[in-house]
C-alpha cells in the first residue's frame, strides 16, 4: 500500500480489474502472440503515462488543456530527431532528455503568462499553440521530415532483429521488441507510481483544493499560480516521456501520431471516460479506448457493409466517422456519467461520502 | 513629461492600430501599402464577423462555446448549397449581391436555428459548470463538424466566387479587390449593428441588465434565460455569416475550414479581451493588417506572426486590449 501511496483503488471490481491489467501487461509477450498484440499492449502502456499526465492537469487541478499533444509530440521529436542522425542509447536518451526540458520549460512559460487570468484563456492559448506546433511540425522539412515524419533506427538492443538467445524462454523467442516492451513496461510502471505519489502529497491536496475553489486555496495562503504551473510543468514533463517512448517503440514519428487534434480527443476521453481526477481511471481509460480503437473501428466497417440498404446508415458507420461516435460518447459521459468508470464505482462503494466531482 | 502620458490610459490600446499602419508604411511603396491596408482591413472584418458570436456568448453567458468553429463551417456549406458549384457565375453585380445576401440570410438562420438545438441539448446542462462546458462543447463542436460531413461529403468542395465580385478597381495606383472592399463595408455594418443593438435598443437593455443582475431583471418579469438563449443564436448565427464570407474568399469549403479559422478567432478573443465587442474588432483588424504587412515583409514570418502577436499583448495587458468592462 506504500508503494501506491496509500490512494487504495477504493472498489473490490476496480482493484481486480487493476490486478488484471498489471498481471496482463506485465506477462503480455508470453500470453499474447503476434506483433500486433504486443503493439497494441506497448501502445497501451504508453498511452496510460501520457492519460495519467493529462489527469493531473485537468482531473486534479481543473484544468483544461489542449496541448498535451505538443508535449507529447515534443518528446516523440527529441527521440527522432536524436536518432535519425544515428548513435545509440546515448542519443535516445538525450534525445528524451532534450523533449522534456524543452517540454517543461514552455508549458511553465505557458502557464507563467496565461495562468494569471483566467484558466478560460489557458485553454484557448494552449489550443492555438498545439496547432502552431503541428503547423511548425508539418512546414519544418529540414528538422522534422515534414508531413512524412522521421525514420530512425534504434539501439541494436531493442531493434526487433535482435535475438539475444538460441533458444526459446517459456515459449517465447526473445527479441529486441520484446525487451523494449519490458523497457517501456518499467518506465510506465514507475512513471505512474511516481505521478501517484505526487497526487497525494500534500503538493497534491493543494492542487485539488484549487481545483474546487481558487479563491479558497487562495485566501488560505497558497500560491495558486505557482501550483498551476508547477502542475503544468510535471504534466508536460511526463507527456514528453511518453512521446519518447512512442517514438522509441514505432520507430518513427510524424505530425499525425503525435500531433493531431483527434489524438488529444482520444486523451481527453481516456481522462474522462476512466474518471476525472483518479489515476486509475487515466489508467482504465486508456486501455479501454487502445482497445476499442484497434478491435472495434474495424468492426464499424462491417456495421456499416451490413446496413447498405438503409439510407444515411452506411456514412454513419463509416470507420471515417469514427470522431463522430468519439463526440458522441464523450458528451454522454460527460452529461450523464462525469465520474467516469472509476468515480462511479467509488461512489458506490462508499455512498455519499465522496460527491462526485463537476 | 513622456508625449504617452498625455494620453489617458484607457486610450492607449486603440493607438496600436494607426502607429501599426503608419509603421508599414516606412517599409513599402504606397500602392502596395494602400493594397496591403485594404486585403489587411478584409481580413480583419471576416476575423471580427467569425469571433463576434463567440465574443458576445462569452460576454453575455459566460459560456465559452469551443464548438464556434462548426457553426462556421456550417455557414460554409450553406452557400456552397446556395451558389452551386459554378452555375451562378455570369450574374451581374445587382443579381450577385442578391444571391449573396441570400446565403448570408439562409446561413443566419441555419446558425441560429442549429445554435438553438446546441443550447437546448449540451449547454443548459452544464451551466455553472466551466470544466464541464469546455468538454461538452468540445464534443458537441466534433459531432457538428462529423455530421456536416455526412452531409456534405469529405471532399474538398470548389466555390467560384460570381464573376461579378471577383477582380478589382485601382485607386490611386493600388488595385484593390472588390469582394475585399465589399467584405469591409459588411464588416462596419455588422459591427455597428451589434453596437447600436446593445446600446441602443430596448432588448439590448435588457440583455445587458441580465448580465448585471440577473434575479433583478426575472424579479421586473423577464425570462433571463430567453434573453440568453436569443444571445447565444445570434452569436452562431453571425458565425455562420462569418463562414459564408470565408468560403466565398477562400474560393474552397472543407469541413475543416471553421477548425482552422477557430484558432485565429481565438486569438483575436485574448487580444482582444473576452467578452468585448470593441476589443473584438480592434483585435480583428489588427491581426489581419499585421498578417498582411508580415506576409508582404517576410514572408516565413507570417506563421508565427499571430501567435507573437498574443504573446506581446498578453505580457502588456493579460486581459487583452479592451477587457470586458471598458465595452
Amino acid at each position: 500500500m506504500r508503494l501506491l501511496s496509500e490512494d487504495r483503488p477504493g472498489h473490490w471490481l476496480l482493484a481486480a480489474l487493476l490486478v488484471a491489467l498489471l498481471l496482463v501487461l506485465a506477462f503480455a509477450p508470453f500470453l499474447l502472440p503476434g506483433t500486433k498484440a504486443l503493439a497494441v499492449a506497448a501502445r497501451i502502456l504508453i498511452f496510460i503515462v501520457l492519460a495519467a499526465s493529462y489527469d493531473l492537469l485537468l482531473g486534479y487541478t481543473g484544468i483544461v488543456s489542449f496541448a498535451q499533444t505538443t508535449f507529447f509530440g515534443l518528446g516523440a521529436y527529441g527521440v527522432a530527431i536524436a536518432l535519425s542522425g544515428g548513435g545509440g542509447w546515448l542519443a535516445l536518451i538525450l534525445g528524451a532528455a532534450a523533449g522534456i526540458a524543452v517540454s517543461v520549460g514552455l508549458a511553465l512559460a505557458m502557464a507563467l503568462l496565461s495562468l494569471r487570468v483566467r484558466a478560460i484563456f489557458f485553454s484557448m492559448i494552449t489550443l492555438a499553440l498545439a496547432r502552431f506546433a503541428q503547423v511548425l511540425a508539418s512546414e519544418w522539412r529540414g528538422l522534422t521530415g515534414g508531413e512524412d515524419g522521421l525514420t530512425f533506427s534504434v539501439p541494436r538492443l531493442i531493434a526487433p532483429g535482435f535475438h539475444p538467445f538460441a533458444s526459446p524462454i517459456l515459449g517465447l523467442r526473445i527479441s529486441g521488441t520484446v525487451i523494449a516492451y519490458y523497457l517501456i513496461f518499467a518506465v510506465t510502471l514507475v512513471s505512474f507510481l511516481v505521478l501517484l505519489r505526487i497526487v497525494n502529497s500534500p503538493f497534491g491536496r493543494v492542487l485539488q483544493a484549487i481545483r474546487e475553489n481558487p479563491f479558497r486555496a487562495e485566501a488560505l495562503g497558497f500560491r495558486t499560480i505557482f501550483h498551476r504551473a508547477l502542475a503544468s510543468a510535471l504534466a508536460a514533463g511526463f507527456a514528453a516521456l511518453a512521446g519518447a517512448m512512442l517514438a522509441m517503440q514505432l520507430r518513427y514519428t510524424n505530425p499525425d501520431t503525435t500531433l493531431s487534434f483527434s489524438l488529444m480527443i482520444d486523451i481527453l476521453l481516456m481522462v474522462v471516460i476512466g474518471g476525472m481526477g483518479t489515476l486509475y481511471g487515466a489508467a482504465i481509460g486508456a486501455t479501454v479506448m487502445v482497445l476499442a480503437q484497434y478491435y472495434l473501428q474495424p468492426g464499424l466497417s462491417l456495421l456499416a457493409a451490413a446496413a447498405r440498404g438503409i439510407p444515411l446508415a452506411p456514412a454513419l458507420f463509416d470507420p471515417e466517422r469514427w470522431l463522430l461516435w468519439l463526440g458522441l460518447i464523450f458528451v454522454l459521459v460527460v452529461t450523464f456519467f462525469p465520474a467516469g468508470i472509476v468515480g462511479s464505482l467509488r461512489a458506490r462503494a462508499n455512498a455519499a461520502a465522496h460527491p462526485p466531482i463537476a | 513629461m513622456t508625449p504617452i502620458a498625455l494620453i489617458p490610459r484607457e486610450s492607449l490600446p486603440y493607438l496600436v492600430l494607426p502607429l501599426l499602419v503608419l509603421v508599414a508604411l516606412l517599409g513599402m511603396s504606397f500602392s502596395t501599402w494602400l493594397t496591403l491596408t485594404v486585403a489587411g482591413l478584409a481580413m480583419g472584418c471576416m476575423l471580427f464577423l467569425a469571433a463576434i458570436g463567440l465574443t458576445l456568448i462569452f460576454g453575455l453567458m459566460d459560456v465559452l462555446n469551443f464548438a464556434h468553429g462548426g457553426f462556421v463551417t456550417l455557414g460554409a456549406f450553406i452557400v456552397v448549397a446556395v451558389l452551386g458549384t459554378g452555375s451562378l457565375a455570369g450574374l451581374g453585380i445587382a443579381a450577385a449581391l442578391g444571391v449573396v445576401a441570400l446565403a448570408i440570410a439562409l446561413a443566419a438562420g441555419a446558425g441560429a436555428g442549429v445554435g438553438l438545438v446546441f443550447e437546448r441539448l449540451l449547454i443548459r446542462r452544464v451551466a455553472g459548470a466551466p470544466l464541464r462546458q469546455i468538454l461538452i462543447t468540445v464534443g458537441g463542436g466534433i459531432i457538428l463538424q462529423q455530421l456536416l460531413i455526412i452531409v456534405f461529403g469529405a471532399e474538398p468542395l470548389p466555390l467560384p466566387r460570381p464573376l461579378a465580385l471577383r477582380g478589382s478597381v485601382i485607386i490611386a495606383g493600388a488595385p484593390l479587390e472588390r469582394y475585399r472592399l465589399m467584405v469591409c463595408a459588411l464588416g462596419l455594418v455588422i459591427y455597428a449593428a451589434t453596437h447600436l443593438a446593445l446600446n441602443r435598443t430596448r432588448l439590448g437593455l435588457l440583455i445587458r441588465a441580465a448580465v448585471e443582475n440577473r434575479e433583478m431583471v426575472e424579479a421586473l418579469g423577464f425570462r433571463a434565460s430567453t434573453l440568453f438563449r436569443l444571445v447565444f443564436a445570434a452569436g452562431t448565427a453571425l458565425a455562420a455569416v462569418g463562414g459564408v464570407i470565408f468560403a466565398l474568399y477562400a474560393g474552397m469549403v472543407t469541413a475543416d475550414l471553421g477548425g482552422e479559422i477557430i484558432i485565429l478567432v481565438f486569438i483575436v478573443v485574448i487580444i482582444g479581451g473576452l467578452g468585448s465587442v470593441n476589443g473584438c474588432f480592434l483585435a480583428s483588424l489588427l491581426l489581419g493588417l499585421a498578417n498582411n504587412y508580415v506576409g508582404f515583409l517576410a514572408p516565413k514570418l507570417a506563421l508565427g506572426t499571430d501567435i507573437a502577436l498574443m504573446l506581446i499583448v498578453l505580457l502588456w495587458r493579460p486581459r487583452g486590449l479592451l477587457p470586458m468592462d471598458g465595452a
